[in-house]
């Protein structure tokens, strides 16, 4: 990603943001509400138009005029906040719908695949519900599974526990850490802190669509050198949240 | 409904005082028997109806042909006119002028328009249709403007996070329409939908203006040749008669599509 710049009408999001990210690693954005978080990762998935700058994924880049967005977006998965499943649609063909028209899979297969990953998450039980009659954890955990289920090589979480009940966010945030372990590269939005410290190679702290600070996640959270890190930080520490 | 028990015979009796008043009215006017007699005479009833019934199957014919062509010539007029970007500039505004057009038109121009104008122009494959088809493309023409705008109302109640998040798994948009937005949008405007078609079946009564001989035509018919009125009760009781269950169905519809979304909350 460089220079990248993007901007709603006059409201500047993105003032330039440079970052390298290596296949495998977990990167976690922080920073507050209106920092460009969500923005950043929507560029990447092309669901924001950038203003300048460019992105490139394995090689190519993305962002250049005639790229066909389609096949773009098939190889980087978004998980969003508020979940957005289709509900109309039951959980099993939430998962199998874009693999069926985007991938061209059979029906069998699609249909096989989804239930080895609902399997792998727990929920096997769940597949012929419709996405109201579940929980908002295991809602969340049916939109991780709808993005896989198109075997995306990078996963952009954009603050997907955030809409969720405080005993439901463990069961995703476990989602989480298995497919950082399993070497998924992922981007993550996010404001558990506890869970950045531990999950993430690398923290970049975003503030008025720059990222004023990046780091190994020990030294971010322990002696961050920019002030407005160290006053971000305080605030989540007299919340009590870190 | 009527709170409890004494709400049920407070109830009862004011609706029998009240129909009691007005029959009294109406009986007690001083032409009440001549009424009586040309509109309500049981034997003309009777001999009117079955003559009436038959126009009145053209009537059926008609609107079931109109509602299908309807739903179909509509979504296309509301997809068309949600369809984003300044290259389909000239479609959107095509398809506006004609919603603009024919929901301003009333139904009975349109029908002269159509049944007189298209046979001058000796156009082959429009111009040597019969009553009923042009009747047909009169009610099409005029009801797809209607439908048109509840559909595109249903689309654009579909919050964009939706499409999002079709688009973010790599659906084009036409899937991501498809696939994703109008099952959902058409499930909401199905009470809107109905009601205008309630509307559609009563205005097969105006076809009868272009000539075709369907339910009101003949409640016309026997007026004439027998100086009596029942055909037209005849005919206003079939079509009342049709359009209730589809009222009530209407009715029903909206009350669980509210229970539903109270229920369900979150979308």
């Amino acid at each position: 990603m460089e220079e990248v710049h993007q901007a709603y009408g006059d409201l500047k999001v993105l003032r330039g943001i440079d970052l390298s990210v290596a296949p495998h690693e977990v990167i976690c954005l922080i920073g507050a509400s209106g920092s460009g978080k969500s923005t950043l990762l929507k560029c990447v998935n092309l669901l924001e138009p950038i203003e300048s700058g460019r992105i490139v994924v394995d090689g190519e880049e993305i962002t250049a005029e005639g790229v066909d967005v389609n096949r773009i977006r098939r190889h980087i998965g978004i998980v969003f906040q508020a979940f957005n499943l289709f509900p109309h649609m039951t959980v099993l063909r939430n998962i199998t719908l874009a693999p069926i028209r985007v991938l061209k899979k059979s029906r069998d297969e699609a249909v096989t695949e989804a239930h080895v990953l609902l399997e792998r998450f727990g929920l096997e039980d769940k597949a012929d519900e419709f996405p109201d009659r579940l929980s908002g954890g295991q809602q969340q955990r049916v939109a991780i599974v709808r993005a896989l289920a198109m075997g995306p090589d990078i996963m952009l979480l954009d603050e997907v526990t955030s809409a969720l009940d405080p005993e439901l966010v463990a069961e995703v945030l476990n989602v989480i850490r298995g497919l950082a372990e399993a070497g998924m590269t992922m981007l993550i939005a996010t404001h558990e802190m506890g869970f950045a410290r531990d999950i993430a190679d690398r923290v970049c702290f975003l503030h008025d669509g720059s990222i004023l600070e990046e780091g190994p996640p020990e030294r971010i959270f322990s002696e961050p050198q920019h002030p407005r890190t160290k006053q971000f930080l305080q605030r989540i520490i007299d919340a009590g949240r870190l | 409904m009527f709170g409890g028990k004494r709400g049920v015979v407070i109830a009862t009796i004011s609706t029998i005082a009240f129909f009691a008043i007005i029959a009294v009215i109406l009986a007690t006017a001083p032409g009440a028997r001549l009424v009586q007699r040309g509109f309500f005479s049981p034997e003309h009833l009777v001999r009117a109806f079955p003559s009436v019934a038959r126009g009145f199957l053209i009537n059926v014919q008609m609107f079931l042909l109109a509602e299908v062509l309807v739903l179909v010539f509509a979504l296309i007029l509301a997809v068309l006119r949600s369809l984003p970007g300044p290259a389909f500039f000239p479609i959107r505004l095509v398809t506006i002028a004609y919603i603009d057009f024919f929901r301003g038109m009333p139904l009975l121009l349109v029908l002269f328009i159509v049944a007189f104008g298209l046979p001058g122009l000796s156009l082959a494959g429009i111009s040597g249709l019969s009553q009923f088809q042009y009747g047909v493309i009169s009610l099409t023409l005029v009801y797809s403007a209607y439908v048109a705008e509840v559909y595109r109302a249903g689309i654009e109640s579909i919050h964009e996070s939706q499409t999002a998040a079709a688009r973010s798994l790599g659906l084009s948009r036409g899937q991501a329409l498809r696939h994703v937005v109008l099952p959902q949008a058409i499930r909401r405007v199905i009470p809107p939908l109905l009601n205008d078609f309630i509307g559609l079946q009563k205005d097969t009564a105006l076809v009868a203006a272009i000539g075709l001989v369907e339910g009101v035509r003949r409640a016309q018919a026997y007026s004439t040749k027998y100086f009596n009125f029942a055909g037209f009760v005849v005919a206003a009781i079939l079509f009342v008669a049709l359009t209730i269950p589809l009222a009530r169905l209407t009715d029903y519809m909206i009350a669980r599509d509210q229970r539903k979304r109270r229920a369900g909350g979150a979308f």
